[in-house]
């Protein structure tokens, strides 16, 4: 996928082109040492190729010894990847845009699916009478009706919510990044204590429509999940395919595409600014509040899914770069990857070190940074 | 956001007289205040403290703080005498330096990763770190045990902290008047100018021939020591540490102590630390109960709100709130001079025994 909202191709990170021109100014009459793509092959890069190499190797012998283990850990990670760009392409939007760190964003995301759940119990739990299940947790019918509108609505909800924070809380102090990060800190405190005070601390679920399968059976006799590897890989590919048009193709992109890139002369043409960025945060809330939904049918509600999504846009927008819609599919599918492959395959011979396999995370986000300082698509604000 | 960095200094008199103050506290507080206000306000400012030590100093607000303190605490929980964690038992000094040398240590290559970016990413990357320190010791039970390490061996100058609180009190508060010292004695070095000038003028500084990567990174690690000794005495103050106690909760509540004391103030650490544990501790005894939403189990969102409050109103915290207040006062008398944050003069004997508590 395309960098999307840099209307640019990734810009250099400056220590970077610091380097190729200091190579170019040197280098005027001899022959140019670096072919085109200036790139050297530095003993860190060197490094940092065998690594990958060794990763894939592994990847690879994992996969010979079982290879429906392995489809099946793939589209795990990818569709929990699916899951991680929805949320994430909300903070890096609103970013982008903004200079806004949205840290309320994970609330929103969990508020969302809180919001969904309350409005599917609350209008359409239809018991069927017959009370058979012993846990009493499926022993209601839900149609598709059910399903999709407490979907709709909370996502509306939550975009509207995130307008309103926005008007309130962050219009005045527009410009004050640290500031505004650390008010929306405030209102994530704030929000994640209410919701446990409304909701309780016992994981709950958003339930998908009864009529749906369970799983569906894939080419190699492999068994996925329907809801996981259908609607939140399809919503996933919709969203990302929705936002790429109107970021391209509407005026509202156009003025997002350039607000990104000098916000006070979007201003100084006469572009109401304020409004824009509304829209902006209307939309960035309103994926948080999707991907709410998405999640809390996909996984489950509970306190501590705002912090885990929340680290988990952060992960994915660092090593994307910020502010970069492309970057957080990229970053999204290499969160999730890594997360999934990390989790099963951190096994050498006989010591299972599945375990440490949150450091295998950490290992992606620092081998990025140590790389590229702005994430993969960032550039310098 | 940048900040209105104020120089302004505690003076020594100030400082004396709170100390002074705060030494006597055993005589004329209870127990339970001493141990549950007094100590954990100090240990407490000593984290906060460290964050305030990058934000004034090196422009830099760090969220790693608590994922570095909870290093330095599994550190010495695991090598002491304990419940849970590895089976080590080390003489509790000598696990207090191995814990101190790991977390600055851990600083260090956070910092190498982290210094290269600036304001709210480096945020940003602090926050992942911290979060990452705890998800790592949650999932590694070898080492945080499954129900925490607890029962902890201290070193015998603490004495039985159950029985009588006042010599661990005694050790927190020398501690923490160290480490200010430290703090303060180091921004007045040249690595400390040199750090300020980072947080002022990068491009300057970096044609002026410094390493700017290089200062932000010492300075972090140096922040990741003090951290790493709230870090012991946080251990020392619980006697177990679990990895819940170190999770983004944690993480925010020393942001939150820092934001309330007064971000880019050193002495705000412990301000704001006093406050904080007095709000925890007391809340639940006035606050109304408002049906769910605020009562006595809601602490957080009163912590949150006090938070919002402060951040939206003085982002001076209620040190700022305190120096404008004397300002508009002393400013009065002497006829209407420009509201400075200047050197503190004279005994400050009023307010000074919130300000180190």
């Amino acid at each position: 996928m395309s960098d999307t909202v840099d209307s640019s191709s990734g810009g250099d990170v400056q220590h970077e082109g610091d380097a190729s021109a200091r190579v170019t100014t040197g280098g005027v009459i001899a022959a140019p040492e670096v072919a085109g793509s200036g790139r050297r092959w530095t003993p860190m890069r060197i490094v940092y190729a065998l690594i990958a190499a060794v990763v894939v190797v592994f990847l690879v012998v994992k996969a010979a010894d079982d290879l429906r283990q392995f489809v099946i850990v793939t589209l795990n990670g990818v569709t929990l990847a699916a899951l991680y760009f929805v949320v994430a392409s909300g903070f890096t939007l609103i970013f982008g845009l903004m200079r806004v760190v949205n840290m309320a964003h994970g609330s929103l995301y969990l508020l969302g699916g809180y919001l969904a759940l309350e409005m599917q119990e609350a209008w359409f739990k239809e018991d069927t009478g017959l009370n058979l299940s012993l846990s009493g947790a499926s022993d209601a019918d839900y149609s598709f009706i059910a399903w999709f509108f407490p979907l709709i609505f909370a996502t509306i909800l939550i975009g509207c919510i995130g307008v309103v924070l926005q008007q309130v809380f962050l219009r005045w102090n527009q410009g004050q990044d640290l500031r505004q990060a650390l008010i929306t800190i405030a209102l994530s405190v704030i929000i994640a204590d209410q919701m446990l005070a409304a909701f309780g601390g016992i994981s709950k679920d958003v339930a998908a429509p009864t009529a749906w399968p369970t799983s569906v059976l894939l080419p190699g006799d492999v068994r996925f999940g329907f809801f996981r590897g259908v609607i939140v890989l399809g919503s996933a590919l919709l969203i990302g395919l929705l936002l790429f048009l109107v970021i391209r193709r509407t005026r509202f992109g156009k003025i997002v595409r350039a607000g990104v890139d000098d916000r006070d002369m979007v201003s100084a043409l006469g572009i109401n600014v304020n409004l824009v960025f509304a829209g902006a945060f209307f939309l960035g809330a309103l994926l948080a509040g999707f991907g709410g939904v998405l999640g809390g049918t996909m996984i489950s509600l509970a306190p501590g899914q705002d912090t885990a999504f929340l680290l988990n846009s952060l992960i994915v927008v660092i090593i994307g770069g910020m502010g970069s819609l492309g970057g957080a599919a990229i970053g999204a599918l290499a969160l999730g990857l890594v997360d999934a492959y990390a989790d099963v395959y951190l096994v050498i011979g006989d010591t299972d070190l599945t375990n440490y396999s949150i450091l295998v995370t950490f290992a992606l986000l620092v081998g990025v940074l140590a790389v590229r300082p702005l994430g993969l698509f960032g550039r310098p604000a | 956001m940048n900040p209105t960095v104020s120089t302004g200094r505690l003076s020594w008199v100030a400082l004396a007289v709170i100390v002074v103050i705060a030494a006597l506290a055993p005589l004329y507080t209870s127990d339970f205040f001493l141990n549950v206000i007094l100590t954990k306000a100090l240990w407490l400012g000593i984290a906060a403290a460290s964050l305030v030590f990058l934000a004034a100093y090196g422009g830099m607000v760090s969220l790693a703080q608590v994922g570095l303190y909870g290093v330095a605490g599994m550190t010495y929980a695991n090598l002491v005498l304990a419940d849970g964690g590895s089976s080590a038992a080390w003489n509790p000094w000598l696990a207090v330096v191995a814990a101190l040398i790991v977390a600055t240590l851990v600083g260090l290559g956070f910092g190498w990763i982290a210094a290269r970016s600036e304001g709210i990413y480096f945020l940003m990357i602090t926050l992942a770190f911290s979060v990452l320190v705890f998800y790592f010791f949650s999932q590694v039970t070898q080492l945080s045990g499954f129900g925490g390490v607890n029962n902890l061996d201290l070193p015998g100058i603490l004495g039985n902290p159950e029985q009588d609180p006042a010599p661990r009190y005694f050790v927190t508060l020398v501690v923490s008047v160290a480490v200010f010292l430290l703090l303060r004695g180091v921004s007045r070095t040249a690595f400390g100018l040199s750090l300020q000038g980072v947080r002022d003028e990068p491009a300057r500084m970096r044609a002026l021939g410094f390493d700017v990567t290089l200062h932000r990174m010492l300075a972090f690690a140096f922040a990741a020591f003090i951290a790493g000794v709230a870090g012991v005495l946080s251990v020392w103050y619980n006697r177990r540490i679990t990895p819940g106690s170190i999770n983004l909760e944690q993480t925010i509540n020393i942001l939150i102590i820092a934001v309330i004391g007064g971000l880019y103030r050193l002495e705000g650490a412990w301000v704001g630390a006093f406050a904080y544990a007095l709000i925890d501790n007391y809340s639940r005894e006035w606050v109304p109960d408002v049906g769910n939403v605020l009562g006595s189990a809601r602490f957080n969102t009163i912590i949150g709100l006090v938070f919002l409050i402060i951040v939206l109103l003085s982002p001076g915290g209620l040190v700022g709130i305190w120096e404008s207040a004397r300002d508009r006062l002393t400013g009065r008398r002497r006829g209407g001079g420009t509201p400075t944050t200047t050197t503190t003069t004279g005994p400050e004997g009023g307010p000074a025994p919130s300000t180190v508590k």
